[in-house]
């Protein structure tokens, strides 16, 4: 296995967070007529609406220059906009990088993680 | 100690008997077992602990997948420490090459070493940023050298593969 935080969340088949859980159901509705369960999957279809943030909190041991190299290549961001972040983090102890549909979020908070970030997954109040 | 860059390997030159056992003892350094609190950093929470579900996947499938990938980076590192052994008795400098390609399994577990060692000593904000400590007088201050000394060789990875500079730390 490459030691290398995975970038694309495709190429993980046993992945099962929110999208594999929404499948299922689907799977599940699309095989029983009888029983079609289309109040549990507009519930599902709601919690993808839901806006999710990904936030990074401070760490004395990470170096800056580590953090920002991370959030450039996680998230793609220029070097002026990933070392702002990264800064944000430092003076005040978090910095929201990104936010939309939940399954990108955990992506993101794992590839993170595979980078030693303090990482967390929110929803947007 | 000399440290640059060689065509596609990363040297670290002119290495002292100290400073190279220091290095042998990365993968040892990373390891979080028997310290809750080490493991508890290097696998934190992905959500608030209210976020049941999601914190009970994560455990379940991504954190797995974290072991691996940091089990495999450490790996690679004490592979290329391997040009090491042998040498534990030498009083003479030594060289390290690093494969350029290597950089980032090198970065990632400097960072797991680092991160391991801060949580056992569980060091103050003051300890960290105090780089002149001196002289090394117990375990706990040589604990404190080791997350420096790993953090300068951060530096210079990062500087050499991808164009940052800078020795701040956050």
């Amino acid at each position: 296995m490459s030691w290398q935080p995975r970038r694309d969340g495709a190429a993980q088949s046993e992945r099962p967070m929110s999208s594999m859980r929404v499948l299922d159901e689907r799977l599940a509705t699309a095989s029983t007529v009888e029983n079609p369960a289309l109040e549990k999957e507009t519930q599902g279809e709601e919690e993808l609406d839901v806006p999710w943030q990904v936030v990074v909190h401070n760490d004395p041991i990470n170096l800056m220059t580590y953090v920002t190299m991370v959030f450039q290549r996680v998230f793609g961001y220029p070097r002026e906009k990933a070392e702002s972040h990264m800064l944000e983090v430092h003076h005040k102890g978090r910095s929201i990088l990104w936010s939309g549909v939940r399954e990108r979020a955990e992506l993101y908070v794992q590839q993170l993680h595979g980078y030693l970030l303090l990482a967390t997954l929110e929803k947007v109040a | 100690m000399e440290i640059c860059r060689r065509n596609d390997e990363l040297e670290i030159s002119d290495l002292d008997p100290f400073l190279a056992e220091l290095l042998r003892q990365i993968p040892l350094s990373a390891n979080p077992e028997g310290a809750p609190a080490a493991e508890q950093r290097l696998f934190s929470s992905p959500a608030d602990a209210n976020q049941k579900e999601i914190c009970a996947e994560w455990k379940l499938y991504v954190e797995p997948e974290l072991r691996r990938l940091f089990r495999s980076a450490t790996e690679t590192v004490a592979a290329d420490l391997a040009q090491l052994n042998g040498k534990e008795k030498s009083i003479r400098n030594c060289t390290l090459r690093i494969p350029a390609q290597h950089a980032d399994a090198w970065l990632n577990t400097l960072n797991q070493a680092r991160l391991v060692i801060a949580a056992k000593h569980d060091f103050t904000d003051g300890e960290l940023c105090d780089h002149y400590r001196s002289p090394i007088g117990s375990r706990r201050d040589l604990s404190l050298f080791q997350v420096n000394f790993y953090g300068f060789l951060q530096e210079f990875i990062l500087r050499e593969v991808s164009g940052f500079a800078g020795t701040d730390l956050d």
